[in-house]
């Protein structure tokens, strides 16, 4: 059933990453509630080419909710207000006619506004190289089931290994702390033998860079695992938790 | 020094000092029901907990987790503000699965440490406090009443401002506990998938077991003074 409202968008517009950013409103006539939010932002950049005027600079790649690229803090909600979903996966029709829509880009000392709406998120890259993979020389490829792996802890590692590193934990979180993410990498490996090698390293090391580049510290409000668009459990932070304390203990 | 330079070192920190207070409380809050059921009973806790050797190193420590607690608190908070940035969300909504008390924890605490000074001074600078400057030579201390703790408990509760008071500050530790107790349980590590809700619901009985031993005995005695 095609239906259409008409919005106003106040969208937190910045030239630059040291220039002084504010909030802009723009007003969107019949805009299809079947349209997805990033469409609906593509519609509004077309408004204003057409006026020549600069478009919104905003991150976005398969917009299918895989890539974890799309960003954006919606009506106080990163990925918007509904649960479970990327940005791009967000429908015009959880919006109501005539309704002002906020859009603000992440906020986080370590993720810096590049330009409008879209943020540096190279933070995240960063711990993944500080440990986030296992070391394996090269060689002959081992057999997929040579090693027996209980389905529990194969299902637990894959929910954890769902994060698509999107940022939304650490933009969510009142502390701009990246745990859930930091924990969800370090679960997805060390809950699997072949992970189990490295795990106490890996676990010092992306914690120590997380710490580094001005992540703040996790106080468990939850708010985290509550927005994430892969519902990744809060249970994670605790493994995290339990990996690095470990760890530490034994050196 | 990784319980100060990592953050996750820093929250072990939080955890084991908070927690170590929680058993204090469920300690002092089980001693304070004997006031209820014997007042004689409640007196000779007093005098075994006056300026004794041992009850005063108990105390010592006891100051000491609380400072490393408050002190860590508020290099935690400054950290992590700035962790936000400077710009700050012009609109924030909350979510469903986060309690109050988890982002008010600061708030309560300083709320916490408030009655904390109050309390100190209505019982702890009137009984242990006196018998220390007594033992130490100052002549004009009245240590008659110095381990006479009911006595300070039907002075204080008769006075309803106190009461009101106290029962503030015992609802800011409630709301404090529902979230440290099963907070610092994850901290450390302790907590799954399945420990989640669990731990939860002990956290909920816990803070509630403390703060109605505690309340029991200042509302009795309220009752009573109004009784009398």
């Amino acid at each position: 059933m095609e239906k259409s409202i008409n919005i106003k968008l106040r969208v937190w517009r910045q030239a630059g990453p040291k220039a002084k950013g504010g909030f802009e409103t723009y007003e969107l006539k019949n805009i299809s509630t079947d349209s997805s939010f990033l469409e609906m932002l593509d519609v509004l950049n077309e408004q204003l080419i057409s006026e020549r005027k600069e478009p919104i600079h905003f991150d976005h790649d398969c917009r299918e909710g895989i890539c974890g690229m799309c960003s954006l803090y919606i009506n106080g909600h990163p990925h918007g207000p509904d649960s479970a979903i990327t940005t791009c996966q967000l429908h015009m029709r959880k919006f109501k006619d005539g309704e002002t829509i906020t859009v603000e880009p992440w906020r986080s000392n370590a993720f810096p506004v590049i330009k409008d709406l879209t943020v540096n998120r190279n933070a995240y890259d960063q711990i993944i190289q500080a440990g986030g993979f296992v070391s394996v020389n090269t060689g002959g490829v081992p057999d997929a089931n040579a090693i027996p792996i209980p389905k529990k802890d194969a299902d637990e590692a894959m929910d954890a290994a769902s994060c698509i590193g999107c940022g939304a934990c650490a933009a969510a979180c009142k502390n701009g702390s990246a745990m859930l993410f930091v924990a969800a990498k370090v679960s997805q490996l060390a809950l699997l033998p072949q992970g189990r090698v490295e795990a106490a390293a890996r676990a010092k090391a992306m914690v120590a860079k997380m710490d580094e580049l001005g992540f703040g510290n996790c106080t468990n409000t939850g708010a985290c695992a509550a927005e994430c668009p892969k519902s990744v459990s809060l249970a994670n932070i605790a493994r995290l938790n339990r990996e690095f304390i470990c760890a530490k203990i034994k050196d | 020094m990784w319980l100060i330079n990592s953050s996750v070192g820093r929250k072990v920190v939080m955890s084991i000092t908070g927690a170590s207070l929680v058993l204090f409380l469920l300690f002092h809050a089980s001693m304070n029901l004997v006031a209820i059921i014997s007042e004689e009973g409640y007196n000779m806790i007093c005098e075994f907990l006056g300026a004794n050797w041992y009850a005063l190193v108990a105390t010592a420590g006891l100051a000491g987790l609380v400072v490393v607690h408050i002190l860590y608190a508020f290099i935690l908070t400054v950290q992590n503000y700035r962790a936000r940035g400077s710009q700050r969300y012009a609109v924030s909504a909350g979510q469903k699965d986060v309690s109050w008390a988890s982002k008010n924890m600061l708030v309560l605490g300083v709320i916490v440490v408030l009655g904390i000074g109050l309390h100190l001074f209505n019982f702890w600078y009137k009984m242990q406090f006196a018998e220390i400057l007594h033992m130490s030579g100052v002549a004009d201390v009245d240590i008659a009443k110095a381990t006479d703790g009911v006595y300070w408990i039907k002075e204080t509760f008769a006075n309803p401002i106190y009461v009101v008071l106290y029962l503030v500050w015992l609802a800011a530790i409630w709301f404090h506990l529902t979230h440290g107790v099963w907070s610092a349980m994850h901290s450390l590590g302790l907590n799954n998938g399945i420990w989640m809700k669990r731990i939860k619901t002990i956290s909920c009985i816990v803070s509630t077991l403390v703060v109605l031993m505690f309340a029991s005995v200042v509302v009795y005695y309220f009752a009573m003074s109004l009784c009398a």
